[in-house]
């Protein structure tokens, strides 16, 4: 079946090569706020195999990651100088950067396909990927870059972890801080390349930073963030492989792409303690227990006014007070045990009274708000005097 | 003089010499001379922009200076780099990198560690005491973008502490932080003193000056003075470093008050007012 074709298990094991380093060093460039450099390698990898391509005289991969990975490294330099030597701002350099790159590989392009060469054929698949395309020669090389990587990381491990934290105290130390951010630098233009082939210089950006942001969401350590970086880039890319393999010829690239987004779209929304989901839950929560509060010193104060501790408030006069319904809110507090619902003839309508523990609850609750401010006392009836 | 490759003035703990930097052709520090003897609790005081923080940047290495000669103990900073420890600023890193309370204290030990070496049972325990000591010891598991401003701190003091140095340079300890954590962060960097460390510390609050520190470096791109406290601190060095922006820092009766006990404003260093 699927898993037996020949192509395809080429094409799935790239895909999980190329989400493991991808994802373990996006981890470090989206820590180090370098999202975007990954993106500019990437656009700057174009120029450098049409180079490639053009000195080889045909398709070559050697001679077209070696160019791209030439170009890669001139425009990081580039940005280097540009930070260090002008006032530009990191999002503008590498943008600048970017599109000089971009366009100059465009350019070339251009010219290579008007020459009208027969073996020119599908250069411009780098632009968005041709996954189809691997060999399995390719893998090799594909292979030995991720182990590359996966062993640098483990060596420097926390030598990496220091300066993508706090590289100043880093360099207190005597690390050589610069040293070993061009050595990630270097790390993350060879994931690039190797990616160019299956998604594209436009899309390798995401490779680098999906897995990364969509781990991040899920722990508060950077070991765990890095296994799960690698772990979403090797799932994504599995996953947008083999849907691409079920034979409608949607492009692979863009497939995994999508894929991963959904992993960080997910992870975004539903992680806990950062996920967007969790937030607005944990907001409702507090409000409830806020508006709970109130109303249960609301019963108190009724209770006091009449001189009754169990006095019996008729739910219409509470939702009267805060113009909405209360009865979820009652029926929560009743849960508690702070308040029970009572019978109160000759009415039928509901009606609830204080128990022993939310009369003391509700004096707690007046005594903590007078000890800080007694105007904070913002209860809808006014305490009795 | 004794060749450079030897101890320079081995009985100060700091000393540095026409030390210059500038970013771009301005100059930040000009021509600045710096002697800290061991075993005082130096403050280095300045307006905005006076270049306290690129001092300790470049006494450290982590700025390279247009010129001039730094020494710790007597030594290059190079050679001595396991003797002296740093906090740096605290917004200068993201709190919400992935990590833990204690694993950044354990980042103080990185140097000693060495390359290739992992962190372990010893170093975890090292830091956990050392978290004990600046009263962190229950949040040693915390994810640190949790605790507040003056936690980090006190987080960032312990890394420090397990540094074990002779030379400390603290970068603003005391900026935004609860009342409690600057009590707390004074009383250890008081103890470590005492222990005959010297300690180094960018300061912004002149009111506190002259009661934690025995030690005063005004700073404005050149060094206005420096000395023990009661020498330094004074209203002329004052309106010297600050200029016109005293006005705004302290009341001019606060400055007459500190003219009339005694003219001690002539004990400044030599060295800090013939520049030019």
């Amino acid at each position: 079946m699927l898993l037996a074709d020949y192509t395809i298990q080429t094409v799935i094991m790239g895909a999980v090569l190329l989400g493991i380093s991808s994802g373990v060093l996006g981890s470090f460039a989206v820590l180090r706020q370098q999202s975007l450099l990954g993106d500019t390698l990437a656009h700057a990898a174009l120029p450098g195999v049409c180079l490639g391509f053009l000195l080889a005289g045909s398709r070559n991969l050697g001679s077209l990651l070696g160019g791209a990975l030439f170009t890669g490294t001139l425009a990081a330099l580039m940005v280097m100088v540009l930070l260090r030597r002008s006032r530009l701002k990191t999002d503008a350099a590498l943008g600048i950067v970017l599109s000089l790159f971009f366009a100059w590989g465009v350019v070339m392009l251009t010219f290579i396909q008007g020459r009208s060469n027969a073996s020119q054929g599908g250069l411009d698949a780098f632009l968005f990927g041709q996954a189809a395309a691997i060999l399995r020669s390719d893998l090799w090389v594909m292979g030995g870059i991720t182990l590359l990587a996966l062993a640098l990381v483990t060596v420097f491990w926390k030598e990496f972890k220091l300066i993508t934290f706090d590289p100043l105290f880093a360099g207190s130390l005597g690390l050589p801080v610069r040293a070993l951010e061009a050595l990630l630098t270097a790390m993350i233009a060879l994931a690039v390349v190797i990616g160019l082939q299956m998604v594209g210089v436009v899309l390798m950006a995401a490779m680098i930073i999906a897995p990364a942001v969509a781990a991040r969401q899920w722990t508060h350590r950077l070991e765990p963030m890095v296994v799960l970086s690698a772990l979403f880039g090797a799932t994504g890319g599995t996953v947008g492989a083999l849907i691409s393999a079920t034979g409608r010829s949607l492009a692979t690239g863009p497939l995994i792409i999508l894929v991963m987004s959904v992993l960080v779209l997910v992870s975004l929304l539903a992680s806990p303690e950062r996920g967007i989901l969790w937030d607005i839950w944990q907001r409702t929560r507090y409000r409830r227990s806020l508006k709970g509060k109130q109303v249960l010193t609301t019963l108190y104060q009724l209770s006091l006014k009449h001189h009754n501790h169990a006095y019996p408030s008729e739910q219409g006069m509470v939702d009267a007070y805060y113009g909405v319904g209360t009865e979820a809110l009652l029926k929560q507090l009743a849960a508690q045990g702070l308040v029970a619902r009572v019978q109160h003839m000759p009415e039928e309508r509901s009606h609830w009274a204080l128990t022993e523990a939310g009369r003391h609850e509700a004096e707690r609750i007046l005594r903590t708000l007078n000890q800080y401010d007694e105007h904070t006392l913002d209860t809808p009836l006014p305490v009795s005097s | 003089m004794t060749p450079l490759s030897q101890r320079h003035e081995p009985q100060l703990a700091v000393h540095v010499e026409d030390l210059t930097v500038s970013y771009q052709s301005k100059p930040v520090l000009w021509d600045i001379d710096v002697n800290v003897p061991p075993g005082v609790l130096a403050a280095i005081v300045g307006p905005n922009g006076a270049g306290k923080s690129t001092l300790i940047k470049s006494i450290l290495g982590l700025v390279k200076p247009t010129a001039g000669h730094i020494y710790i103990h007597g030594r290059p900073y190079r050679e001595q780099r396991r003797r002296v420890g740093y906090v740096p600023q605290r917004s200068s890193v993201d709190w919400d990198f992935p990590t833990t309370a204690r694993d950044v204290v354990t980042m103080g030990l990185y140097g000693k560690l060495g390359w290739l070496k992992r962190v372990g049972k010893r170093e975890q325990q090292q830091a956990e005491d050392a978290l004990e000591l600046v009263g962190m010891q229950d949040f040693r598991h915390r994810q640190i973008s949790q605790l507040s401003g003056g936690q980090q701190q006190r987080v960032f003091l312990a890394r420090a502490l397990v540094q074990d140095a002779d030379v400390y340079f603290l970068d603003e300890p005391m900026a935004g932080v609860d009342a409690t954590t600057e009590r707390a962060i004074v009383n250890i960097l008081r103890e470590l003193r005492d222990q005959g460390k010297t300690l180094i510390v960018v300061h912004h609050d002149l009111q506190t000056v002259t009661s934690y520190f025995d030690w005063l470096m005004m700073l404005n791109v050149r060094a206005v003075a420096q000395g023990s406290v009661q020498d330094v601190y004074t209203a002329d060095n004052l309106r010297a470093a600050y200029g016109g922006q005293i006005a705004l820092l302290q009341s001019e009766s606060f400055l007459q008050q500190l003219e009339s006990p005694a003219d001690t404003s002539a004990d400044i260093t030599p060295d800090a007012s013939g520049v030019n």
